[in-house]
C-alpha cells in the first residue's frame, strides 16, 4: 500500500498506508490526521481538506482542475502547489507522497 | 452550564451530527464518559453519498463510513450501535433504553435526526416500494434497481432529482411524480427548477407534474402507480423521496419545546438547560438571519451543531458560525448553495443556463441572502463568504461577468 506522509503546521509528521483508489483526504479522515475537516466527505463542495504537495510531488499528482482551483481561489494562504486532497486519487506512482496541512481549514 | 462539572454525556443520535460531537468531545480534550446511542447497526456514516455514489455502486459502505468503526473503542466512547433510547428523565438526568436499561447523565445532546416521510397509500408496504434514508434503504432498494427497470420517484425534491439521475446513469426507464407544479418548488426559484427540468427531460426523465399518486399497484410486488385523475404509470419499484419529519419523539415525551423540530438557543440549548439538540431533528435562530428558527437538513448543521455543543461542554469559544451550505450532484452538474433563500425579492444571474454554469444570487431588500450555483464553485464560495462576513455588493456588478468574483468579493464592503 502507498505510504502518505501528512505534516501538520506545527511539523508534526502522520506516515499513513493509503488504499490505492481512495483519496488522500479519505486516508487522512481514517487516521484522524488533525488538520484536514473535509466536511462535505470528499464531494468538492467545501474547501476545508486544503493540502500543500511537496513540490517534488507536484507533477505526479497532477494539476488542479478547474472547479477545484475555482475553490482553491477562496481558501486561506494558498500556495502554488495547494491542492484540495479529496481530488487527489492515491495510485502506487504517489507510494511516498508527501503533503503539508495549512493552519486552519476555515 | 457548567462546563467543569460534566463527567457524563450521553448523545442520542448517531448519525453525522452524533458521532461529530463524540470525536470532537475527544479531540477537545473532554476526559469522561460519552455514549454514542444509534438506531442502526452501524457505526456514524454520511448519508448524502446514499443518494449519489452509494445508489450508483461507485463506493462501497466502508467509504461512507465518517470514521472507522474501531476508532469509537481506541477513543473509549461507547458506541451502541442497534439501540433505541426510549425515554428521558430529565428530573434524575437518566435516559431510560430499550428493554430497560437506564443511564445517567451530567448532559445530554439529542441528535435523533429525522423520519423519511412515507405514501399514505394503498399498496405502499408492497415490496418494490421504498423509502431512501439509509444505507439499509439503499441496499434493498439496489435488488431492484436493474437496467431497464421502470423506476417511479414520488417527489421531486433533490432526492428524488439525484435518485433520478443515478437511475437514469444506469438505464432504468424513470417517470417522476411531483404534486406540485415544477420540481424543487420548496427548495429553489422558478428558473433554476425549469433549469433542473429541462436537464432531467433531456437525459430521458419523464415528469408528471401536478400529480396526486391515488395508489401503488401490485399483489406481492409493486407493478405501478395510479395517479388521482386515472392514469396509471407501470412501475417495478416506487422511490417516494417526499421529505422527512424530524425525529422529536422523546423530547415532546418530556416536555421540551417543539416546533418543527427540538426549539434550541444559538448554544443549541433546549428548554432544558442540560439539554442540546442539533443536527436534522432541532431549529435554532440563524445568526445570519435576524435569529429567524430553521430547522435545516444539512452536513452543514450536522458539522455545526457538533462543534458548538462540543465547545460550551469544553467551556471553549463557541465556533464562528458559517453561512448554511448544501450541494447536489445530478449527472454532471454540481450544485452549491450557500445561505437561505427563502423570503427573497430579487433574484439575479451571472452566467448561462445554456452553458450549464451559472449562479442565481437572491437578495431580499437589496441585501444578498443567497445562492445556487451550478458548476460555478467561485460564485458559490464568494457568496457564502460574503453572507458570513454580513457584506453584500450590488446586484449588477455580480451580473457584470467581466469581473471575476474573486476580485468582487475582495472590493465588497459591509
Amino acid at each position: 500500500m502507498p505510504k502518505i506522509t501528512y505534516i501538520e503546521a506545527n511539523g508534526k509528521e502522520h506516515v499513513i498506508d493509503a488504499p490505492v483508489g481512495q483519496t488522500v483526504m479519505e486516508a487522512a479522515i481514517k487516521h484522524g490526521v488533525p488538520g484536514i475537516d473535509a466536511d462535505c466527505g470528499g464531494a468538492c463542495a467545501c474547501a476545508t481538506c486544503h493540502v500543500y504537495v511537496d513540490p517534488a510531488w507536484a507533477e505526479k499528482t497532477g494539476e488542479a482542475s478547474s472547479m477545484e482551483q475555482s475553490m482553491l481561489d477562496f481558501a486561506n494562504d494558498v500556495e502554488e502547489t495547494s491542492r484540495l486532497s479529496c481530488q487527489i486519487k492515491v495510485t502506487d506512482d504517489l507510494d511516498g507522497l508527501v503533503v503539508r496541512l495549512p493552519r486552519s481549514q476555515h | 452550564m457548567n462546563a467543569g462539572e460534566i463527567n457524563r454525556v450521553i448523545i442520542i443520535g448517531a448519525g453525522q451530527a452524533g458521532g461529530e460531537t463524540a470525536q470532537r468531545l475527544r479531540q477537545g480534550g473532554f476526559a469522561g464518559d460519552i455514549t454514542l446511542i444509534g438506531e442502526e447497526p452501524i457505526a456514524p456514516y454520511q448519508r448524502p453519498p446514499l443518494s449519489k455514489k452509494y445508489l450508483a455502486g461507485e463506493i462501497d459502505r466502508d467509504r461512507l463510513m465518517l470514521r472507522p468503526p474501531e476508532v469509537y473503542a481506541h477513543e473509549n466512547v461507547a458506541l451502541l450501535t442497534d439501540t433505541r433510547a426510549v425515554w428521558i428523565d430529565r428530573a434524575n438526568k437518566r435516559v431510560r433504553l430499550e428493554g430497560g436499561r437506564e443511564l445517567g447523565y451530567d448532559a445530554l445532546v439529542l441528535a435523533t435526526g429525522a423520519r423519511p416521510r412515507t405514501l399514505k397509500l394503498a399498496g405502499a408496504d408492497l415490496a418494490g416500494s421504498y423509502v431512501l434514508r439509509s444505507i439499509a434503504d439503499i441496499d434493498a432498494i439496489r435488488t431492484d434497481f436493474k437496467p431497464g427497470a421502470r423506476l417511479v420517484v414520488v417527489g421531486a425534491g433533490y432526492i428524488g432529482l439525484e435518485t433520478a439521475a443515478v437511475a437514469r446513469q444506469l438505464g432504468l426507464d424513470v417517470t417522476v411524480i411531483e404534486t406540485a407544479v415544477r420540481p424543487l418548488a420548496r427548495v429553489t426559484s422558478p428558473d433554476v427548477a425549469g433549469f433542473f427540468l429541462d436537464e432531467h427531460t433531456s437525459k430521458g426523465v419523464r415528469f408528471v407534474l401536478s400529480a396526486q399518486p391515488a395508489l401503488i399497484k401490485g399483489v406481492e410486488h409493486v407493478t405501478g402507480v395510479r395517479l388521482a385523475d386515472g392514469v396509471e404509470i407501470p412501475a417495478d419499484l416506487v422511490i417516494a423521496g417526499i421529505g422527512v419529519n424530524p425525529d422529536t419523539m422523546l423530547a415532546q415525551h418530556c416536555g421540551l419545546a417543539v416546533d418543527n423540530g427540538v426549539v434550541t438557543d444559538r448554544q443549541c440549548l433546549t428548554s432544558d438547560p442540560a439539554i442540546f439538540a442539533i443536527g436534522d431533528c432541532a431549529a435554532r435562530p440563524m445568526v445570519y438571519y435576524d435569529d429567524r428558527v430553521c430547522r435545516l437538513e444539512s452536513v452543514h448543521n450536522a458539522i455545526e451543531g457538533a462543534k458548538i455543543v462540543a465547545a460550551t461542554i469544553l467551556g471553549q469559544k463557541p465556533p464562528v458560525e458559517e453561512a448554511p451550505w448544501f450541494w447536489s450532484d445530478q449527472y454532471d452538474l454540481k450544485l452549491q448553495i450557500a445561505g437561505l433563500f427563502q423570503g427573497y425579492d430579487q433574484a439575479v444571474l451571472r452566467g448561462s443556463m445554456e452553458a450549464r454554469a451559472f449562479a442565481m444570487f437572491y437578495y431580499k431588500a437589496g441585501r444578498l441572502i443567497a445562492v445556487d450555483a451550478v458548476n460555478r464553485p467561485a460564485e458559490y464560495l464568494g457568496a457564502k463568504l460574503l453572507i458570513q462576513t454580513k457584506r453584500s455588493v450590488a446586484p449588477n456588478v455580480l451580473e457584470d461577468e467581466s469581473r471575476p468574483m474573486k476580485e468582487i468579493v475582495a472590493a465588497a464592503k459591509t
